[in-house]
């Protein structure tokens, strides 16, 4: 006769109710080891579906996703001189945050190094890549467009033609797709009154200079547009990428580049290592402290919960024994309960915290590993939670069922 | 060795007739100033078959007995021997008590002290899983004993759901359900009415002469009293042998 499943029985709504306790405390430690693996997986997913080898970004800067970088977009061109390289494209990152439907709207705008990177990487759950150097967007689905929508964005509108899915950056936005001219345009809009203003203060300037006294067909460009005037440099990127030759080493493409006075360079791994180290260090120990702190605070609550789980059969406990029952069968009672009691937790937190976790505003990843250890942890503190009730179960006299 | 001598005891009470033997124990509790003699000397000698009462006023050490002859309470010096078996020399055990205890001892309380969350069917039949009877056995003469002592119909009910009387001769079918050499019941008819009490302390008169187990029960009933083949009364701590009415 099993006398846990028969105590449970006669208390079951109770004990439902207690298991459904415990379940949502542990699928909110399940959640934070989610939440974690995906502040991990939106950190570096940039760097990992890109596939660059090489980032090259602003001498000693730590990279676009780290800090602000800021490199000439000529540098592409000079990167493909270097003996080794088959490609190298522009980079540009940044993030907006406009209006929308009276609501903040925060976008990531990742610039594709227009022909040469159309998009065809990304992986699309409708509509299709770039096919134009102007106007066009993706979209990933957590900014909520519509295939066909469009965008006004400064001074331009935009047409969303593709939508795809967990493209995130780090702080959790969704990433927009653009080309790279389109991406700078965005990052650079100003009004049309201060493009007037800055004319006509570059007219004024060069007033000044007493080459434009001697010269004064000079001042007739001033006040003309950045882009006719060869003197002003086209504005810069956030960095270039590299892809290197197959069979190349890309230490020695990256020991080339890094001889240059005006950038650093970074491998895959470096850059997602800056990212993990850098931006997500302080959340990631954050949130494995809280973690923990939520682990030992399951532990003491079902602790509890076991503790007086068996100060409500104490009676029992000691008629138990005052008819000869073992310690092995009260002990294997209050384990049983304890067992029951986290299996049935954990199988509550997994199967509502998979309907629930695609609901948060930020990617929750349940990940293998993260499962299995925390089933581990829930199978310990279990263990380690009975262990009061059979304590306090084992102190007990069978002369209190004589009480 | 206790500071009686077995020879003193010797062949009073064979092992294949007495149940219950206890030879001058004594139960003292705190020590010093504190001291308190609860029971002092109290020997006593049940047969198989035999139903023997226990009176006296509350705090005559009658519970302390029992406790003590139940192998729960160890007394502080003397012996008690269970079908001839020496069991408790003073409070030092000679055999592992809660075993010993599961295989020939059977208890009936005041109140019927049923396990609350087994039906009543369980509560016998959990004595005897514990005792290492198969389930299934154990499951039949489980009910054969409710039906021996008339709850069989009540069998699958929880003890809430049973009256005080029915809870009782339940608690009396757990208690026969190892078939034990002793039964020991404290104040078994306190909770009961007068019909209902007498029906209980018949009850453990056909058991003792039927199942051939040696019955101590303490009472305050004297209304049942020509149950009883002999009588002890505790006062102070002091017991006696007394006369039927």
């Amino acid at each position: 006769m099993n006398l846990a499943t028969k105590d449970i029985g006669q208390s079951l709504g109770r004990f439902v109710l207690t298991t459904l306790g415990v379940g949502m405390l542990l699928m909110v430690v399940m959640a934070m080891g989610g939440i974690y693996r995906g502040i991990i997986e939106d950190a570096t997913l940039l760097v990992n579906v890109i596939g660059a080898d090489l980032w090259v970004v602003q001498r000693d800067t730590r990279g676009p996703f780290a800090e602000l970088s800021r490199v000439p977009p000529n540098l592409v061109h000079r990167a493909l001189t270097v003996p080794g390289v088959q490609a190298s494209r522009e980079f540009v990152f940044h993030t907006v945050q406009r209006e929308r439907a009276g609501k903040p709207f925060r976008m990531a705008v990742l610039g594709l190094s227009w022909p040469n990177d159309k998009g065809d990487w990304i992986p699309l759950m409708a509509g299709r890549p770039l096919r134009q150097n102007h106007f066009e967007m993706i979209a990933d689905a957590t900014l909520e467009f519509d295939l066909g929508e469009k965008i006004k964005l400064g001074k331009e509108t935009y047409t969303v033609v593709g939508l795809t899915y967990n493209m995130l950056a780090s702080g959790g936005d969704g990433i927009g797709f653009f080309t790279t001219a389109d991406a700078q345009a965005i990052q650079f809009d100003v009004p049309g009154e201060a493009v007037r203003l800055e004319r006509s203060s570059r007219a004024a300037r060069g007033t000044r200079f007493e080459l434009a006294a001697k010269q004064p067909s000079l001042l007739e460009f001033a006040n003309k547009p950045a882009a006719e005037l060869p003197q002003i440099a086209r504005p810069q990127v956030s960095a270039v990428m590299i892809s290197v030759l197959p069979g190349t080493n890309v230490q020695t493409v990256a020991e080339i580049i890094s001889g240059w006075g005006d950038v650093s360079v970074f491998t895959r791994e470096g850059q997602r290592e800056l990212l993990l180290k850098g931006t997500v260090e302080k959340v990631r120990r954050q949130i494995g402290l809280f973690r923990m702190l939520l682990v030992v605070i399951a532990a003491v609550i079902m602790g509890l919960i076991l503790y007086t789980m068996t100060l409500d059969k104490i009676h029992s406990i000691a008629l138990l024994k005052l008819i000869g029952a073992p310690n092995s069968t009260i002990l294997g009672m209050i384990l049983q309960q304890a067992l029951m009691l986290g299996a049935l937790g954990y199988g509550i937190a997994f199967l509502v915290g998979r309907k629930l976790f695609p609901l948060f505003p930020k990617r929750v990843i349940l990940a293998d590993d993260d499962l299995l250890l925390l089933a581990a942890i829930v199978l310990a503190i279990s263990i380690l939670s009975s262990l009061m009730g059979i304590w306090k179960a084992m102190k007990v006299s069978p002369n209190e069922a004589l009480a | 060795m206790s500071p009686l001598s077995e020879t003193t005891f010797a062949n009073v009470c064979e092992q294949d007739v007495c149940a219950i033997e206890t030879r001058a124990i004594t139960k003292i509790y705190g020590s010093g100033n504190t001291e308190v003699i609860a029971m002092r000397d109290a020997s006593m000698q049940v047969k198989r078959s035999e139903v023997v009462a226990l009176l006296g006023p509350s705090g005559s050490g009658k519970s302390t007995f029992l406790t003590a002859v139940g192998l729960i309470n160890p007394p502080t010096s003397g012996q008690v021997l269970i079908g001839g078996e020496l069991v408790l020399d003073g409070s030092v055990a000679q055999t592992n008590l809660r075993t010993f205890r599961r295989n020939h001892i059977g208890f009936v309380f005041q109140k019927s002290n049923l396990i609350p969350f087994l039906t009543a069917v369980e509560n016998v039949q959990i004595a005897m899983e514990l005792a290492g009877e198969p389930r299934s056995a154990a499951r039949h003469r489980a009910l054969e004993l409710m039906d021996y002592l008339g709850v069989a119909d009540r069998a699958s009910n929880l003890p809430s759901a049973l009256s005080g009387g029915q809870q009782q001769r339940v608690a009396v079918a757990r208690s026969l359900a190892n078939r034990p050499s002793v039964i020991l019941a404290d104040e078994p008819t306190a909770a009961l009415d007068g019909a209902r009490g007498r029906q209980v302390m018949d009850l453990f008169a056909k058991v003792a002469h039927e199942q051939g187990a040696g019955v101590i029960v303490v009472t305050h009933d004297h209304r049942s009293l020509d149950v009883f083949d002999t009588i002890y009364k505790m006062e102070d701590g002091l017991m006696h042998r007394a006369e039927k009415p």
